[in-house]
């Protein structure tokens, strides 16, 4: 029977890592983007435009992301359309981390005071001008730090592409588990890593909402 | 034919009536002072003028465009009425200089280098070209108001708005926020003032308006509404604010 030693688990789950760390890193960008096309929706003040992303927004909160991985694995080939489990995980993902980009962004453009939207509408500037020049650049600076830290939100859920059979880190912890048989060494090497990848982050996030409190 | 023309205007927030049948007519080059107690509808009223509120009937016609509801160019309309806040409203992320440069360059399709000449021109008009970089943070407030009328100048409007822009300011900065309004109104600016000033209302505007429970209630020379008001709504109020 194949042995496996210490450092031939720790760089199988490594090499996994990658995938754990590239996944992560497309739901947060194509999230981040689709998230800021729903900002620009959810604030336009357009009804129809409103009542969509409000919808889109509950769906995706309000159900588990593992539902929605089942059915962006499942629903889709229903149609006929083959979906790997890099494509499901990547769709999901990004429409998972939209929902939570756009409300925390929200948040951030509604904290900025009624006095600016009206002194730049009194110049005459349209709602996209007035989101680009005037309150975006303001509310990414409060934006910062609670995005930095969803980012580790994003990581974890990325574990949850193992159940479609995507291989990440916790998906190679399940297999070499069963070839090794030593679930607590495997899983144990399995939280350190996500560990060692999302602390960097909340600690970062943690340092420049200190930094911001005191800037201008 | 009058600059702007405000007939019959009507406006709730939902049962409470601000403006009960307002009509005004403001020539070109008038100074048109609105003094009244608070709640009396004058911020409201001047408001509607830019569109920033609407308003249930009447009409409101500024500049030859209708300000009416939802189908208002709005756009053009702002491009020709400026507006200057009690609270400043500068933008904080924007030097003075980018602060007053913003409209034209993104409004008005301005070169930078032309924005950055209007801006000096106008900053210098307040009094402050030796500011032209520094955020509004490192202004003190009777500064960031006259940032705040330079940066609506740079627009060329053909009237300017004033809400109440001395209320929020300490009272040895009040004057140096006037002198800027004074030189424009001599320069023949339109301006409309929402104002508490009373001495300015009266030396520096060529009308007054008093309003009072949504209504004007009195308009006509400052200088002889004062000396002479005619009701006893507008006798009690200067006498109890001058």
């Amino acid at each position: 029977m194949l042995q496996f030693s210490f450092w031939d688990i720790l760089s199988n789950l490594l090499i996994a890592t990658q995938w754990t760390i590239v996944l992560s890193l497309i739901a947060f960008f194509c999230g981040g983007i689709v998230g800021l096309v729903l900002l620009f929706m959810r604030t336009s003040r357009i009804a129809p435009l409103e009542w969509f992303t409000k919808i889109y927004i509950e769906f995706f909160q309000g159900t588990p992301l593992l539902m929605q991985l089942f059915l962006f694995f499942f629903g889709i080939a229903l149609f006929g359309v083959e979906v790997s489990p890099w494509m499901a995980a990547t769709l999901a993902l990004t429409f998972w981390t939209s929902a939570f980009l756009t409300e925390i962004w929200r948040g951030c453009v509604e904290a900025i005071p009624k006095g600016q939207w009206e002194a730049s509408s009194s110049l005459a500037l349209s709602y996209i001008e007035q989101m680009r020049y005037v309150i975006l650049p303001q509310a990414s600076r409060i934006a910062v730090a609670p995005t930095v830290g969803f980012s580790v939100q994003v990581i974890k859920g990325t574990a949850l592409a193992s159940i479609i059979g995507f291989v990440e880190l916790t998906k190679a912890g399940t297999m070499l588990n069963n070839a090794t048989f030593r679930p607590f060494l495997v899983y144990s090497l399995v939280a350190l890593i996500y560990f060692c990848l999302c602390f960097p982050l909340s600690w970062w996030a943690k340092k420049i909402e200190g930094r911001l409190n005191v800037a201008r | 034919m009058s600059l702007v023309s405000i007939r019959d205007v009507r406006k709730s927030f939902g049962s409470n009536e601000v403006l009960k049948g307002v009509s005004l007519d403001i020539a070109k080059g008038d100074v048109v002072a609105i003094i009244g107690r608070s709640g009396s509808g004058k911020s409201t009223l001047l408001r509607c003028i830019n569109g920033l509120e609407t308003y249930q009937s009447g009409s409101i016609v500024a500049d030859g465009i209708e300000v009416a509801g939802a189908n208002t160019n709005l756009r053009e309309l702002r491009r020709h009425v400026g507006m200057v806040f009690q609270q400043f409203n500068l933008f904080p992320h924007l030097t003075a200089a980018e602060n007053v440069m913003l409209a034209p360059t993104v409004v008005n399709k301005v070169s930078k280098a032309e924005a950055r000449a209007t801006a000096a021109e106008v900053l210098a008009k307040v009094g402050l070209s030796e500011k032209m970089d520094a955020y509004p943070s490192e202004l003190s407030g009777g500064q960031q108001q006259r940032v705040a009328i330079a940066r609506s100048l740079a627009m060329r409007p053909k009237v300017l708005l004033c809400d109440e822009i001395t209320s929020a300011l300490d009272p040895e900065l009040v004057n140096e926020v006037l002198r800027v309004v004074e030189q424009l109104a001599r320069e023949g600016m339109t301006l409309i003032l929402v104002t508490h000033e009373m001495r300015f209302a009266r030396d520096v505007g060529t009308k007054l308006v008093f309003m009072h429970h949504g209504k004007v209630h009195e308009e006509g020379v400052p200088k002889e509404v004062f000396a002479a008001p005619r009701t006893p709504e507008l006798q009690q109020f200067v006498g109890q604010v001058s």
